[in-house]
């Protein structure tokens, strides 16, 4: 039973005073700006954008500056803005295959047609800190090459070829949304994909590690890992043709995957898919090894118990929103329901008080 | 599907180069005062869902959001403009579809340089980061191995 009490307002007002002065902190040092955040913290911007489920750099630096660097209470602020905007369409599904890469590179193919193309990454740094960023700002320009112009292929592409894995064929199926519908089980693959793409970070990425170290193994290799820029095309109702509505930096990869066979299917690799918003690499790859590891039944094999082969056990906890939601509600008022448990736990300790009593008469 | 048979290619290829514009870019080329409109849909935040495929290349599904704003006016000589752009600028999809119905115009030839200007700051944007990435390709050299004898 709920019991309306009325109280707190002043101590609530004060609370959210004291935590706006906070996020401010030391006046004596300047406040950080907007685009500062989009610029300068982009990988913790692209994020919020992907947990968030929206694409808008700008509304993800503003929330984390609002959430005080908090990222899970910006993907919440970002997903109850969402709620807000009505739905103008949806897109043609993006051609990854003609991406603007800022990197493209691969684990299995040394000479991929298209080069290994590092781009701005972490990898091969030394993970010492650089005192130098303490200090001053300023950065030589990148050096640049001649490119090579038009779009690259898929890697996995030469491998279908000779027949050697399997292939993602044409489908136009519309996709369920998670977003209309309450996720339903069985989920397809593609309701899946939709889940783990705005799933936590975090979660995804453990999930992806207990497959690695034998939950669930799929031996996965990284096929390829491409990051750049695609344009969003959409059917424009008034017009009765498609335009591009803008473009999206996505990250998208491919696991090559063992494989033996089954009844129906030569032995041959298996692919698992990741595509993420932003340059967002580590959720990109822990989302196509868990993607793989979900089409156990798919594919034939063994159910092993693992965490990562559990589709209930995947979808309905790689939201973070619901997780903190649910986790954090127990710390608000739950006077009424933990009187009714003091008052059961009394009631039980004072019966069995009579019935040592009893017993110590008897 | 009507997407592939765009009464004009011309059309779409520029409303598309207005939706990839930057806002402050397009204002600065196109800026106030616009000529006379009636506002059939005044700019109207909203999101559109982004699709990816499954592989690449397989069956569609629901990737996320991204912010779009679209706007629909007619000119006062009854031609009417569209605009979906990327992202919450009003003024930006104010400024699109205006720009869309007088392509449709006698006014057509004085906006191409305009058009022209944009398309090619565009280029140079991703020639740029291009070139980037393109310097970061590897080449490799195999070592001297010993073992062959």
């Amino acid at each position: 039973m709920y019991v309306a009490v009325k109280g707190g307002e002043r101590a609530i007002d004060n609370a959210h005073a004291f935590l706006a002065e906070e996020r401010r902190g030391d006046p004596a040092i300047a406040v950080l700006t907007v685009p500062q955040i989009r610029e300068q913290l982009r990988l913790a911007v692209n994020r919020v954008m992907a947990e968030g489920s929206l694409y808008d750099p700008d509304l993800a630096a503003l929330a984390i500056k609002q959430a005080r660097g908090d990222l899970i209470e910006a993907v919440f602020l970002i997903r109850a803005y969402r709620t807000t905007l009505p739905r103008h369409g949806f897109s043609s599904p993006v051609e990854t295959a003609q991406m603007h890469m800022t990197r493209r590179i691969s684990a299995t193919f040394k000479d991929a047609p298209g080069g290994q193309i590092l781009g701005p990454t972490f990898d091969y740094t030394h993970r010492l800190l650089d005192f130098r960023l303490a200090a001053d700002g300023d950065v030589p320009p990148a050096p640049t090459a001649p490119a090579t112009q038009g779009p690259v292929p898929h890697i996995t592409g030469f491998l279908n070829r000779d027949g050697l894995i399997e292939t993602a064929d044409r489908d136009d199926t519309p996709p369920p949304d998670l977003t209309r519908e309450p996720i339903e089980l069985p989920a397809d693959r593609a309701l899946r994909l939709q889940a783990i793409t705005r799933g936590d970070e975090g979660f995804i990425l453990s999930l992806a590690y207990s497959t690695q170290r034998g939950y669930g193994r799929t031996h996965a290799f990284v096929g390829e890992l491409r990051i750049g820029m695609v344009e969003v095309e959409m059917d424009i109702p008034e017009l009765g043709f498609a335009i591009c509505i803008g473009e999206v930096e996505l990250t998208e990869c491919e696991t090559v995957n063992q494989f033996k066979g089954s009844k129906t299917e030569p032995p041959q690799f298996t692919r698992g898919y990741g595509l993420t918003f932003g340059q967002t690499e580590r959720k990109a790859i822990a989302m196509s090894l868990v993607d793989r590891a979900l089409r156990w039944k798919e594919l034939g094999e063994d159910f092993t118990g693992a965490p990562a082969q559990d589709e209930e056990f995947v979808l309905m906890h790689a939201d973070n929103v619901q997780a903190t939601g649910f986790l954090e509600h127990i710390k608000l008022p739950h006077y009424v329901d933990f009187q009714s448990e003091l008052e059961l736990i009394r009631k039980l300790r004072a019966e069995a008080a009579a019935a040592s009593q009893k017993e110590a008469a008897e | 599907m009507p997407s592939s048979h765009p009464q004009d290619p011309d059309r779409k290829s520029w409303m598309s180069l207005l939706a990839r514009a930057p806002a402050d870019r397009l204002a600065s080329l196109f800026p106030d005062p616009l000529p006379d409109h009636t506002l059939l849909r005044a700019p109207e935040i909203g999101s559109v869902m982004v699709q990816g495929r499954i592989g690449g290349t397989g069956a569609p599904f629901n990737l996320g959001e991204m912010t779009v704003t679209r706007c629909s006016l007619r000119l006062t000589d009854g031609t009417v403009g569209h605009a979906y752009v990327q992202g919450r600028d009003r003024t930006h999809a104010l400024r699109a579809a205006t720009m869309d119905a007088l392509m449709q115009t006698d006014a057509a030839p004085a906006l191409r340089p305009t058009l022209d200007t944009l398309a090619a700051e565009e280029t140079a944007r991703r020639t740029t980061r291009a070139a980037k990435a393109a310097a970061t390709k590897v080449d490799f050299f195999t070592m001297v191995r010993g073992e062959d004898k």
